[in-house]
């Protein structure tokens, strides 16, 4: 480890993922590169939660089915959602016969688990993972904001939580060559940010933070990477991370993206500030991401999802949001 | 790692000015329209109401205009399309009682799995009720006063 950042030195190898998108995912720019999408987000379950908990469990199961393993193949389980106590991967693990990391890092679970996992295989203590995540539109709005039939209007800097939930499979052996190279743990940034619908504003500290000290630690360049991809900042929130990075001297204006604008179509949409959840970068990361590395159009990617650590208790006692971000350099070896 | 008082005070500026603002005018605008559409709506009720009962005092026909809308809205709730009518009407849609039986359907409707006691009846007034509570406390205030003079 140097500095913050996690060097794996025997190469952690992503050979499979899964995915399973919402119907407003499905619409997206982004549907061509999902396994499956959802027709109904309440996929005949008597509550929504209920719905998370069998989108959650139908992601792994269909990547141990696309990788040809069964449960017992696998000797850890690393899965995170955004609800409280983290019930849908926890519940989803009762359908599943494997030991279980249940993680929280709010919506960047999913680099979370990737770190952790790579760094028991890279030590060679397990050879094979499965980190998980799920969000749910109607989920997290029940639980962070209002009651889905309520005549509100959504503030012009609100995000849309994206449903859905994604897998992938790391492994000590290589049926693919994209691995994992680099980790860099994040800090938990605050600036202090108390409007709760601002989430781009709170998260984007944290981001920049965890590039530099990325860039930092390993001696690279921005250009190094064919691709730097946040995770839910949001329209607003990467041109903010942008400026803010020009004032620190990186230039991000070439090959910077975010996961939550990628997902949908703002306009169309209505989505206002993109995506936001543990499962946008999910998604995004494991459908598009992952094919575009497979067919070797991208060779080199920092991903860096984003999570914003408020709970709604936080949120009314005004306390200001701090963000997290950690990053993940993905390369073909 | 935590900001001081005063660098988040410029970190605050800065977000400002990135960050969108809301159209006043045209969400005003659409506020307008929606609540007076509303209220259009509220006024030939009670006109009907009138016009099939002439027996019906001033008093018995607003109240009955206002079960209506509550009705009305409780059913377009229901349905998943007040919501929409919120979502671009904002404010000229929350303001009028319709507004007020939307508060209260949409947290029972959300809540139902959780049981009827400890679910629907527990968060039924989760939004409305502070209006309920300042009402109550106005009213027996007004009450005092009245009781005076």
């Amino acid at each position: 480890m140097k500095n913050h950042t996690i060097i794996f030195n025997n190469p952690v190898y992503i050979n499979e993922t899964a995915t399973i998108a919402g119907p407003k995912e499905g619409k997206g720019p982004l549907k061509n590169y999902y396994n499956n999408i959802l027709e109904n987000d309440l996929l005949k379950e008597k509550s929504y939660e209920k719905a998370e908990i069998k989108i959650h469990t139908s992601a792994i199961k269909q990547l141990l089915n696309r990788s040809n393993l069964t449960s017992k193949d696998i000797d850890c389980y690393f899965g995170g959602d955004l609800l409280d106590e983290i019930i849908s991967s926890s519940f989803t693990m009762r359908e599943i016969d494997g030991p279980f990391f249940g993680i929280y890092n709010a919506c960047a679970t999913f680099a979370e688990g990737l770190i952790l996992a790579s760094c028991l295989i890279s030590g060679r203590l397990i050879n094979r993972a499965v980190c998980s995540v799920s969000s749910h539109f109607a989920t997290a709005e029940r639980q962070y904001r209002n009651p889905l039939e309520l005549g509100s209007q959504r503030t012009p800097l609100s995000q849309w939580t994206v449903t859905g939930g994604a897998a992938a499979l790391l492994e000590t052996s290589n049926k693919t060559n994209i691995a994992i190279t680099y980790g860099t743990v994040g800090k938990v940034v605050d600036f202090g940010v108390t409007d709760a619908n601002n989430m781009g504003a709170a998260m984007a500290p944290a981001a920049l933070d965890t590039i530099m000290t990325h860039l930092g630690d390993t001696g690279r360049d921005v250009d190094y990477y064919d691709l730097i991809v946040t995770g839910d900042l949001g329209h607003a929130g990467s041109r903010l991370l942008i400026t803010m990075a020009k004032s620190k001297g990186i230039d991000l204006t070439k090959n910077y993206n975010d996961c939550g604008v990628l997902i949908y179509n703002r306009e169309a949409q209505k989505v206002e500030q993109g995506g936001s959840g543990p499962c946008c970068s999910g998604l995004v990361f494991c459908g598009y991401l992952y094919t575009k590395l497979k067919m070797g159009i991208y060779k080199k990617i920092l991903l860096v999802p984003t999570g914003a650590l408020l709970s709604k208790t936080s949120s009314l006692q005004k306390e200001s949001i701090p963000g997290i971000a950690h990053a993940l350099s993905i390369e073909l070896v | 790692m935590m900001l001081d008082k005063e660098k988040q005070k410029e970190y605050l500026a800065e977000v400002r000015k990135e960050m969108p603002k809301t159209k006043h005018f045209s969400t005003m605008l659409k506020a307008f329209i929606t609540g007076g559409l509303i209220c259009c709506v509220g006024q030939s009720i009670s006109l009907l109401i009138k016009h099939f009962f002439p027996e019906f005092d001033e008093k018995t026909v607003s109240g009955f205009t206002t079960m209506f809308m509550i009705l009305i809205t409780c059913v377009l709730t229901g349905f998943g399309i007040y919501d929409k009518i919120g979502s671009f009407g904002g404010a000229g849609s929350i303001i009028p009682i319709t507004g007020f039986a939307n508060s209260i359907v949409s947290p029972a409707i959300e809540h139902k799995r959780e049981g009827i006691i400890l679910g629907l009846c527990a968060n039924m007034f989760s939004i409305a009720g502070p209006v309920i509570v300042f009402g109550i406390s106005a009213s027996i205030l007004v009450g005092i006063i009245y009781l005076f003079i």
